[in-house]
């Protein structure tokens, strides 16, 4: 019930602020276009590695979604109402986690066949990147939350957050990336797809306590 | 709750030392002391978000204390009602409406109508995060300054909260610079 | 049990470790220097050549023991970061804080070597190699565990965060290896292995095996005097410092 009530609030949030829920998407858009336009005309360059483009790109729009999950919380001192003693926050973790895949990472797995197409990415890669996005980007988030916790009370995010969470984030693209690459080539992708399931698991076990621990720390900066 | 022998430092440097009390059912705390001398600290102390130096804090009550410190613990997006809703909610308490309404009418809002915290004066805003207060059914209350911000209804709201938070059994430690005229409170003075 | 916990509440006092860890630096840095010079001249001058790679090997020596102490001290700290976050040992902290530029620095040297190596071995100064990438992987963690610290002006607040940090990137090491190691092999494979027999002749593995040992002492020296260092920093204002300070000061004028 907890998850579902901090869940419901940051989606309500959320959604009050829905300026705010178009900018990974637009961020991801901006950057295929860079993408293209940088390589140019250049299709069979562009088809060659459209896959780890659009991998790397909503890597990075993962990541900069990340700094503001806990932003409005920290600043409001409704995290510290979350924190006070002996409360499970691991629970209101994992809500706020869902809510912010929901309103982050949904639209860019959703957004990421037409920015294949674009890219002139090969049509039979198409769904087994949809598939890896799906997977892995919840655990992008849940990554990037760690980061995002431990710099949160420093009131400077961005580059800091970067820094420590990028190295964390290279399993996830190796698997991601490799899946789109694989299947482009018309092999089977579902050994990247179930790695990719279990560091999902494997995330979502581990991550919100490290979190909660990281939040109890930024009340103290 | 008792405290034992604690210190705490912030910046490098000791803040207090040596502190110890204890809190029982039906008693008030009033913690005293000049701007700086660590009274903040020391309710954060208790509520969990600081860690202390040395010393013990023992808080041995089955609900998690309430806290009510500077920031409002509001989000400006939400109205009062939704933030108190979500509050409870946290906390375990079934959210029911017709209780949220009835503490914010307490604290002399209007629960039903849709205006964002964000919206509200600083004053209206203190008397959201206080509808808390009238909603709680926690044992311990750790307020710090709880009159900030408040016009004098806004204080008397607060001296009859606390009142009956007492009256029901329940402890109550708060950092002041006001008398909150409860019979028998206890005072502790930090040092600057 | 009773014995061991006396012996953890003592390794949690500074000045208890600073008092005895004074024998350990000298014997630690006596031996390191050895090995490492007689692992070296053996290595370099003495071993054979190789009959693929000619002399260019050689570089082995130095990028083998950097390369196993760059991932050795990150789980160090890893280990220390646990240490910290539910012991409360401000010596682990200490650790963390010590060991993080030199394992950043052990790191960098790794990846330099192996450029090096790279360049006569496979032409290019950088192949996305996986052994060497998972390196470079490392070194960008090191990174970020120097840049949070630095970032929190708050010691010991610092000092938890970074230890949660580490303790997240330990546990991504294995699975950041692993992946990477996965997907691009290209590496020749690891010249040590604790279950195989090595497949180089004696002459050329004897003298990294001095190497790796040496390179371990020397820097469990540099750690441990950085250590020592950080204690008295920390505690300059007890009286058993000033002490010891006083102690050492007559020492040097007598």
């Amino acid at each position: 019930m907890i998850v579902l009530a901090q869940a419901g609030r940051d989606l309500r949030i959320a959604f009050r602020a829905r300026g705010e829920m178009a900018h990974p998407v637009a961020f991801f858009a901006l950057a295929v276009t860079l993408f293209g336009l940088g390589l140019g005309s250049d299709l069979q360059t562009l088809g060659a590695v459209a896959v780890v483009v659009v991998w790397v790109i909503a890597l990075l729009a993962c990541m900069l979604a990340a700094e503001s999950l806990f932003r409005r919380d920290f600043e409001d001192g409704t995290l510290e109402q979350m924190l006070l003693h002996g409360r499970p926050i691991f629970l209101a973790v994992l809500g706020k986690l869902a809510a912010h895949w929901c309103v982050s990472g949904l639209p860019l797995v959703l957004f990421a066949p037409v920015a294949g197409f674009m890219l002139q990415a090969p049509t039979q890669a198409l769904p087994v990147l949809v598939a890896s996005l799906a997977i892995g980007t919840p655990t992008l988030a849940a990554i990037g939350a760690v980061a995002a916790a431990l710099t949160v009370g420093l009131g400077r995010g961005g580059l800091l957050l970067a820094l420590i969470a990028l190295p964390l984030y290279v399993p996830v693209l190796v698997f991601g990336a490799s899946a789109g690459v694989v299947a482009a080539s018309g092999l089977s992708a579902l050994p990247q797809l179930l790695w990719l399931l279990a560091m999902l698991a494997a995330a979502l076990t581990f991550v919100p306590f490290a979190v909660g621990f990281a939040l109890r720390l930024s009340q103290e900066y | 709750m008792s405290v034992r022998d604690l210190a705490c430092a912030a910046g490098g440097h000791r803040l207090f030392q040596g502190i110890g009390f204890d809190v029982r059912p039906g008693e008030l705390m009033e913690v005293r002391g000049p701007n700086g001398s660590g009274k903040t600290t020391l309710l954060r102390c208790i509520a969990g978000l600081f860690t202390e130096e040395s010393g013990h804090v023992d808080v041995a009550v089955e609900e998690q204390p309430l806290y009510l410190g500077h920031k409002p613990g509001l989000s400006p997006l939400l109205t009062p009602l939704e933030n108190l809703r979500w509050y409870l909610a946290l906390r375990g308490r079934e959210p029911r409406r017709e209780d949220c309404l009835a503490a914010l009418r307490e604290v002399g809002l209007n629960g039903s109508r849709a205006v964002l915290c964000g919206s509200l004066s600083a004053g209206q805003q203190r008397r959201a995060a206080l509808a808390r207060l009238a909603a709680s059914s926690a044992p311990l209350w750790l307020l710090d300054e709880p009159f900030a911000a408040l016009d004098e209804s806004g204080r008397g709201i607060v001296r009859s909260l606390v009142r009956t938070q007492c009256a029901g059994g329940g402890a109550v430690v708060c950092a002041t610079h006001e008398d909150l005229g409860v019979a028998g409170a206890k005072r502790l003075e930090i040092a600057a | 049990m009773g014995r061991l916990a006396a012996f953890a509440h003592r390794l949690g006092s500074p000045r208890w470790f600073f008092d005895i860890t004074g024998p350990w630096l000298v014997v630690l840095s006596v031996i390191g220097i050895a090995l490492v010079t007689v692992g070296s001249v053996w290595g370099l001058v003495f071993a054979p050549e190789d009959y693929q790679q000619g002399n260019s090997f050689r570089i082995i020596y130095v990028h083998v023991p950097t390369a196993h102490l760059a991932e050795a001290l990150y789980l160090a700290m890893g280990a220390a970061g646990v240490v910290l976050l539910v012991w409360r040992m401000k010596l682990a902290d200490m650790f963390i804080a010590v060991t993080a530029p030199v394992g950043m620095a052990i790191t960098g040297v790794a990846l330099l070597t192996g450029a090096i190596w790279g360049k006569p071995t496979w032409g290019a100064w950088w192949v996305w190699d996986a052994r060497t990438t998972s390196v470079l992987v490392l070194f960008f963690l090191y990174v970020g565990l120097m840049a949070l610290r630095q970032a929190i002006p708050a010691r010991e607040q610092a000092g938890r965060a970074v230890a949660v940090l580490a303790v997240v990137g330990t546990v991504n090491v294995p699975i950041i290896k692993y992946s990477v190691d996965w997907w691009l092999t290209l590496h020749q494979p690891s010249s040590f292995s604790l279950t195989e027999p090595p497949t180089m002749p004696a002459q050329m593995w004897l003298p990294l095996l001095v190497n790796v040992v040496g390179f371990y002492c020397l820097v469990a020296a540099v750690v441990l005097a950085g250590l020592r260092n950080e204690i008295l920093e920390r505690e300059s204002g007890t009286a058993w410092v000033r002490d010891w300070l006083a102690r050492k000061l007559r020492g040097s004028v007598a």
